[in-house]
This record gives structure tokens, C-alpha cells and sequence, in this order.
């Protein structure tokens, strides 16, 4: 049954338009894969633009949700023009927030290259990648890589109710002692959990799978907490840094490690010299 | 006799990522008629350059978030590959499994929500929920099923968590794969209603001599790994794929294309039924013949078909494992891993089609080079060739418009394009 009132107060069903840039469309596909709920969801929204999944468009919408991050011109001139209509502009995914996977190209400073690696001579247009952020003002943020579509529901049922949307500030490690799963370090296994923010409920260390830190760093995580935890496990700069640079919200973390293990690599060769 | 026309779709709806359709009439003269791929790149093939190898199945299963499951496969099967390691037989199953689960969801997303929309006489599959809730909640019931199990079995629906090079970090819930039989049994009922519901539908009346290029089963319909075979006789080894795709650029399209005897090929359902009739399951094959679709097959618009016969072998042969494994003592989950030198290659079939994930390491385990070829990359000089075909025909017929318009959307959408994918 649509939901028409809360607590006996007629429901506004706001319009709602979905967009998406450099992505894998991923997270806009979670929306959909809500079967058990999705059709409750639904009845929340007035959904006026989706392109996945509907041919009818509509530039009156007060919600965008729009997924992916920014690669090319006239992307962040698209951006530009959804951020005029839109009251409130959703981020949705590791992508649209921290750039995601999308970003690991920018982290060899030469476009040229990476062009060329790919195409050839073959002429191609794309920029650095970035997160929403850079472009436009955002207003909230949903983090995963995917995004979770328990945490998109609640999020997106506080939105139309008005109540305001928290993130939790503590890392995945607490969800996951919650859970009882067995400490991937006891496996031998790197993991993320300690500085990554929790709200996925330790989906990847439920499956014995390491957090690679799709959701950006707690509140409290640094960097020197990261070398500690890298330090007392034995594990190398470099396994911890594909783990930090995977999503880009561990961005200024990864390079503050590169720079560390690369002054005590010097160091080093000097003290044996 | 008609015609005069100028249709501008700027990304066609209703399907994964940004493609637009020229078509242009003059005088019943086809001035153009143009398939263009305007997604922006992602450069994957660049971006793992460096990386340790198990970086390559966990940032490459993101190319795609409607396969990634099949991508995450292909990856890893390349990785073994190139390090020489065999999976278990468990392991090879339990992937399969998982293969075939994804399949049923990606399938059932397209021909519901994606295609059906077209014969429903609707923009989207919104309406339906209200014009017909019976349809709706039916195709929501079977991608649940399918989604949850591949929960159940890779961790996740969506970027699995399980899946890694040598096997799984742990093994399904006996209880669990128990209640997924019996859903996958009721949702064999729900498949005959859809199959009943697409026997409503007109398909299309169109054809064009077409070579279709899928992996060759061996005993069984095959998803992965093996020979390559194309219905003009091509046949290569798995390794030797760059034979068979022979990418090339074109002008108005951030993805690469792909040829092999003729001008263009398709990849997909109906190219893997056309291959591999024989190697269905036998309620499947005999679906398949209800609906007069046989090898060789020659009208795109069979290939949603096609998906639903799979859908149907998919699933019967989903049972059929789930059983054995029942019957069975769990093996270890996965086996240990030894990075070497050298180079691996692994074609998996995915929903849309042949999918090729080749990577070359040093001897430090990283990854030096890595290219993947997309379905729907393959598939886009084909959409090109019947688009125009399509336009010439309806210029002769004199075909309305709206018509035309209408029947070039149901054109792509037929083939279940994933252009983000195919663009990566
Ligand atoms: S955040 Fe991940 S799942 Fe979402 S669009 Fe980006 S790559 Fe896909
Ligand atoms: S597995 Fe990871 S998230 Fe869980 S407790 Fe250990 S470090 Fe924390
Ligand atoms: S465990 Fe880590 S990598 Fe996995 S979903 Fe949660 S934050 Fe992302």
C-alpha cells in the first residue's frame, strides 16, 4: 500500500530525478534490486526522471540523486544545470563522492599516458576525475561502493520526513564486532574496518573479505593510526595504499603514506650506504 | 510513397549508459542512419597498471554494475590462468551457480523492466505497477530469488565479496541454498507465466544475415571458459581472442568495435543459442521451439527470447547443482594462491554476451598490461548494421515516424546494451 500519511500527517511526495555520470551504474541499479521493498520505496517519491529505467523525462524535480564522478566537460556542465533545478543534490556512491574507482587514473599526474594506453593515437576527451564536490555544492552525501540500499531507504524516507540524515562517525570495526565475524587480522588478512566509516554494517568482513575503505575515513582516523595498525601486522606500504587508494575518500591518506615510506626508503638506502 | 524523416534520440532510455540514434530520410532514401556511443571512458585498462593482482578482480568488477559478477569471474579466471592454477571442481560449480544467478537477474530486469515496457505500450515499467500489478510483483519475485542468491553465495548482489582468485572466502549456508531451491522451483511457475506473457507480444518481423560469435560448449551450454566459435565457422582458441574481436576505433564512439568475417558480429543470448541449441536443457530447448526460434536464428529482436529460453535453463540447471551440493560435504573454500610471471586470458559468457579479460604480470605480481573486451563493445558495429537496415527497410514500407522511432529503440534495446561497460 503507497504510503499516503505519517503519524496521521499527509505525506508530500517530492520529485525526484536520478542522474548519472562516469559510472557503473551500480548504484542507481541498487534503487532497483529493492524488489521486497522497492514498490513501498516508490510510493514515497514521485519519480519524474530515471533514465535506466523510464523513457518519460522531466526537469521539474525538487531531489536529484545523481551517481558517478565528473570526467569530461560537458559533464560538469550537465552537473551544473541539474544543481540549478534541484533543491537538494544527493551524491550517491563512492563515485559521485570521493571520484571511486574512477579516480585511481589521476594518480599517475598524465593524462596523455593514460590516453594512450587505452586509445592508441586515437583522439579522446576526458579530464582528471573528480567527485561531485569540486563542481557543485552537495548537499548530502550516501556512501558505498555500492551504496547500501537499506541505508539509501532510511536516508531518502528522513529526507521526504524532513528529519535530519547522520552519518555514523565511528569506524566499520565497531558494526563488525556487533556482528561477531572473525577479525580478518586473525586470518592474516589487511583490512580497512579500524579508520573506514561504519554504515555498511561490515558488509565485505561479514563475507571474511578485508574493508577496502569504500566509505571514506571516520571521523577519528589518521594516518599515523593506519601505519600502526600496518606496522604491527606485517603488511606492506603497498598493500595498505592499493587498500587507500582504491575509492579516493583515503586520497590524502594514500599520499601521505607514499611520501612517509618513500622518506624512509631513502633513509634507509642512505643509512646503508 | 513516404518518406521524409529526422529522428534524434539523445540517450535512448531504458538501457545501461549514453548512446544516441540518427536517423535520417530523404525521399525514401536513407541519408543516415547512425548508432553513436557517447559514454565517457573510465580508462580501466589503464588505471590498473602497477597494481598488485588482486587488486584486477575487485577494481574490474566495477566496470559494470548490472554483470559485475561476470566480470569479477572473468577477472579472476584470467588471473588463474596466468598463474596456473585450476579451480576445484567445487569451485568451478559454485561459480556457475553464481554465474547462472546473475544471468536470471540481469535477464529478467531487461525483459521486464527495460523491454516489456515497448509491447505494454508504456514509457516505463512505473505505470505497470499500477495497469498490471500481477506483472510486476512476478518479475520483482524472480530477480529477488536470483539477487539473494547471489547474496547468498558471493556476498553480494552487486560487487561481490566473495569471490576471489582461488575460490571463495567462504561457502554458502547449507539451509540457505535448501530455501533457495525451493524459490528457484516456484519460480519456474513464474517463468511459464512469462513466457506466456512474451507469447502476447509481436516480435518484430526483421532480419539480416548476421555471424554470431559465443564460447563453444563442450558437453554442456556454456558460461565459462573454452573454445570460441562463430556461426561462419570460426573457431580459436580461448587465448587467442584478439583473433576474434579485432578491435578497431570509430569516429563517433568513445567504444571500440569489433569484426571478425564480415563487416560487423553479435555476441549475446541469441548468439550463444544459435551455437549451442543442443547443449539446453531439454524444457528449455523445447520453449525455445515454441517460439519458432532455432539455430540459426537472423532477427534481433529474438535475442530477448533467447534470454527468456536461458532464463529457463539457468534456472533448471541451478536446481540440479544446488542438489549436488546438498548431497555433498563442502571442500575447502579456496585454495592458496602463487603470483608468478606470465600472461592470462579468460572468456566468460556474461548476459550480454562473450566477455575477455586478459591481463600480464611481472614477476613481482603486478600487473603490467590488461585489456578487456565488452559484449556490448562487440555488438555496437552490429547495432550500427541493422539500425541502417532497419531504416531502409522502413523507408520502402513507408513506416510513420513514430514508427520508425519506436522500432530503432526496441532495435538497441533488444540487444541489452551495457555501454558504460562497453566504453569502461
Ligand atoms: S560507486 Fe561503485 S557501484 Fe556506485 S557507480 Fe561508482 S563504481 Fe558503481
Ligand atoms: S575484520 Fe576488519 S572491520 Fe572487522 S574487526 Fe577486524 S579489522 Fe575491524
Ligand atoms: S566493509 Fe569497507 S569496503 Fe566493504 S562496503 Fe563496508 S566500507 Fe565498503
Amino acid at each position: 500500500m503507497p504510503v499516503e500519511k505519517y503519524l496521521g500527517v499527509p505525506l508530500h511526495r517530492p520529485k525526484v530525478a536520478f542522474f548519472e555520470f562516469t559510472a557503473c551504474e551500480g548504484c542507481q541499479l541498487q534503487i532497483l534490486n529493492n524488489e521486497a521493498t522497492l514498490l513501498d520505496f516508490l510510493s514515497l517519491l514521485e519519480v519524474v526522471t530515471f533514465r535506466e529505467a523510464m523513457k518519460e523525462r522531466s526537469d521539474d524535480y525538487e531531489i536529484a540523486f545523481v551517481e558517478g564522478s565528473i570526467t569530461r566537460a560537458d559533464e560538469a556542465r550537465r552537473l551544473k544545470v541539474i544543481r540549478s533545478k534541484a533543491k537538494i543534490l544527493v551524491a550517491m556512491g563512492s563515485c559521485a563522492c570521493f571520484g571511486g574507482v574512477n579516480q585511481l587514473k589521476n594518480r599517475f599526474n598524465n593524462l596523455a599516458w593514460v590516453k594512450e594506453q587505452v586509445y592508441g593515437t586515437f583522439p579522446i576527451e576526458t579530464e582528471e576525475a573528480r567527485p561531485l564536490e569540486d563542481v557543485v555544492p552537495v548537499d548530502l552525501k550516501i556512501y558505498g561502493c555500492p551504496v547500501k540500499k537499506e541505508e539509501v531507504e532510511k536516508i531518502v524516507t528522513n529526507l521526504v520526513l524532513g528529519k535530519s540524515v547522520n552519518h555514523p562517525k565511528y569506524p566499520v570495526c565497531m558494526e563488525c564486532m556487533a556482528n561477531d565475524n572473525i577479525c580478518l587480522y586473525k586470518l592474516g588478512e589487511p583490512c580497512l574496518g579500524p579508520v573506514t566509516r561504519a554504515g555498511c554494517d561490515a558488509w565485505c568482513p561479514g563475507s571474511r573479505r578485508g574493508c577496502w575503505g569504500c566509505r571514506g575515513p571516520a571521523d577519528a582516523a589518521n594516518v599515523d593510526q593506519i601505519i600502526s595498525i600496518m606496522d604491527e601486522h606485517k603488511f606492506s606500504a603497498e598493500t595498505i595504499i592499493d587498500r587507500l587508494e582504491c575509492f579516493g575518500g583515503f586520497r590524502e591518506f594514500a599520499e601521505a603514506l607514499k611520501k612517509k615510506t618513500a622518506t624512509s626508503k631513502t633513509k634507509k638506502k642512505r643509512a646503508g650506504k | 510513397m513516404n518518406i521524409s524523416c529526422n529522428i534524434k534520440i539523445n540517450h535512448v532510455s531504458r538501457v545501461e549508459g549514453h548512446g544516441n540514434i540518427h536517423i535520417k530520410i530523404k525521399g525514401g532514401k536513407v541519408m543516415e542512419a547512425q548508432w553513436e556511443v557517447v559514454e565517457t571512458p573510465r580508462f580501466f585498462e589503464a588505471m590498473l597498471v602497477g597494481k598488485q593482482w588482486d587488486n584486477a578482480p575487485w577494481i574490474c568488477g566495477r566496470i559494470c554494475g548490472i554483470c559485475s559478477i561476470g566480470h569479477t569471474l572473468a577477472s579472476i579466471r584470467a588471473v588463474e590462468n596466468a598463474f596456473g592454477i585450476v579451480p576445484s571442481e567445487q569451485t568451478r560449480k559454485l561459480r556457475l551457480l553464481l554465474k547462472h544467478m546473475e544471468t536470471l537477474q540481469s535477464h529478467i530486469l531487461h525483459l521486464y523492466f527495460l523491454a516489456a515496457p515497448d509491447f505494454l505500450n508504456t514509457g516505463s515499467v512505473f505505470p505497470l505497477i499500477k495497469s498490471h500489478p500481477d506483472v510486476v510483483a512476478r518479475a520483482a519475485r524472480i530477480k529477488l530469488v536470483a539477487n539473494d542468491a547471489c547474496d547468498i553465495i558471493g556476498g553480494r548482489r552487486i560487487h561481490p565479496t566473495r569471490t576471489v582468485v582461488g575460490g571463495f572466502t567462504m561457502l554458502p549456508d547449507k539451509c540457505m541454498l535448501e530455501t533457495l531451491k525451493r524459490r528457484l522451483e516456484d519460480a519456474m511457475t513464474d517463468l511459464h507465466r512469462t513466457a506466456e506473457l512474451f507469447r502476447s507480444f509481436p516480435v518484430p518481423d526483421f532480419m539480416r544475415e548476421t555471424e554470431f560469435v559465443s564460447l563453444r560448449g563442450n558437453g554442456e551450454y556454456p558460461f565459462i571458459g573454452g573454445d570460441l566459435v562463430s556461426t561462419d565457422g570460426v573457431r580459436r582458441k580461448e587465448q587467442d581472442y584478439e583473433k576474434m574481436t579485432n578491435e578497431y576505433t570509430v569516429d563517433r564512439s568513445t567504444a571500440k568495435w569489433a569484426r571478425l568475417s564480415r563487416d560487423s558480429f553479435a555476441v549475446g543470448s541469441l548468439a550463444r543459442l544459435n551455437n549451442n541449441f543442443a547443449f539446453l536443457h531439454p524444457a528449455a530447448r523445447e520453449l525455445s521451439e515454441s517460439f519458432g526460434l532455432r539455430p540459426v536464428n537472423h532477427n534481433p529482436f529474438m535475442n530477448n527470447i533467447a534470454q527468456l529460453v536461458e532464463c529457463v535453463h539457468v534456472t533448471l540447471d541451478s536446481i540440479t547443482m544446488i542438489s549436488e551440493f546438498l548431497d555433498a560435504e563442502w571442500d575447502e573454500p579456496r585454495q592458496a594462491v602463487k603470483h608468478k610471471k606470465g600472461k592470462g586470458v579468460a572468456a566468460v559468457e556474461v548476459p550480454r554476451g562473450i566477455l575477455y579479460h586478459s591481463y600480464e604480470f611481472d614477476r613481482a605480481g603486478k600487473i603490467v598490461r590488461c585489456d578487456c573486451v565488452i559484449p556490448t563493445g562487440q555488438n555496437h558495429a552490429n547495432i550500427q548494421h541493422d539500425l541502417r537496415e532497419l531504416a531502409a527497410q522502413s523507408a520502402s514500407m513507408g513506416r510513420k515516424d513514430a514508427e520508425i522511432e519506436l522500432l530503432a529503440e526496441m532495435l538497441v534495446r533488444s540487444y541489452d546494451p551495457c555501454i558504460s561497460c562497453s566504453v569502461h
